[in-house]
């Protein structure tokens, strides 16, 4: 009974791919720009959380210093991702993601 | 035991909240429920024994990017509900729930297939010590005596200091392109302002009248 208590990293991994399931579920299915890129957020949590426990399993402190890169690579694509939302929305301000289709302005 | 209980319950406010992203039909209330993954993420970052970076994760996405999220969400006041209830492509919804459980269940298969071999022992380790020698300082093996923000320091700054600066720079491109990205807005809006066709049509008489 103790045995089955006992919290093993495989728990924190099979967490992280259900996060990042459901976050790509959710990139499928919504249209809302700004909740897609609320979903990639939710994506590259479950990344991180999975590079946190394999430096854990690996007593490796580089799982870690990855992760740092990618809180600094989400925040760029959220400043840029979110100006691309804001000059979209500005024009049509019940803009889809099916109005994306092209870029130009 | 007390992990546990921990996992146990930051693992339902995980879920709880990537649930509530997908399933909301109002934007900002997505937006809330991004907040209480990020918080239950932060807690089990802090279980494994990662302070540094759940206190990042808090000041960075919670602090950070849920409130650039909510910015552009009631500025732009697009904080409308979406209708969930029209599918814009036929099977669209059946097509993301197979593709989502294959993504689930590829990562699943992975982790129970090797189950019993992800203990963490590095094969490097156990050659060397069946030499009798002793194993080579590994200086990115975590020490349980130092604080893991001096280790990860130490390791961003010295093998990762390249990269580092790599990161600083592509903060710097983002700012400005987003700079950019809005400045040509306001200027494509200013060619419909009043005041400014009133001055081009004064420069397009002064120039065209005959002196």
């Amino acid at each position: 009974m103790i045995a089955i208590a006992q919290v093993t990293p495989a728990w924190y991994l099979v967490l992280g791919a259900m996060l990042f399931s459901i976050g790509s579920v959710g990139l499928l299915v919504r249209r809302n720009p700004l909740v897609m890129f609320m979903c990639i957020e939710l994506m590259l949590n479950a990344v991180t959380l999975t590079f946190v426990t394999f430096s854990r399993m690996l007593e490796d402190v580089h799982g870690q210093t990855v992760v740092v890169f990618v809180l600094v690579v989400a925040a760029a694509e959220v400043v840029v991702g979110l100006g691309i939302i804001v000059a979209l929305l500005r024009k049509e301000p019940s803009a889809t993601a099916d109005d994306l289709t092209v870029l130009k302005g | 035991m007390v992990e546990l209980i921990v996992f146990g319950c930051a693992g339902v406010i995980c879920l709880g909240g990537a649930l509530g992203v997908v399933v909301n039909r109002n934007p900002v209330h997505a937006a809330l429920s991004l907040v209480a993954t990020l918080f239950g993420i932060a807690v089990l970052f802090i279980a494994q024994e990662a302070n540094f970076l759940a206190a990042v994760q808090i000041i960075v996405y919670a602090g950070a990017i849920v409130v650039l999220f909510l910015f552009v969400l009631m500025l732009l006041g697009v904080d409308r509900a979406e209708d969930l209830s029209i599918e814009p492509i036929r099977g669209q919804r059946v097509a993301a729930l197979i593709i989502g459980l294959g993504v689930l269940a590829l990562p699943l298969l992975a982790i129970a297939s090797t189950s019993g071999e992800a203990t963490g022992a590095r094969p490097t380790a156990g050659v060397s010590a069946a030499d009798g020698t002793s194993a080579p300082a590994d200086p990115h093996h975590i020490d349980k005596g130092v604080a893991d923000v001096d280790q990860l320091g130490e390791s961003l700054f010295t093998d990762y200091l390249f990269a580092f600066e790599a990161t600083s720079v592509l903060l710097v491109i983002a700012v400005v392109g987003a700079v950019v990205m809005s400045r040509r807005v306001k200027r494509a809006d200013l060619v419909d302002d009043p005041l400014v066709d009133a001055a081009t049509s004064d420069e397009a008489q002064d120039a065209g009248a005959p002196t």
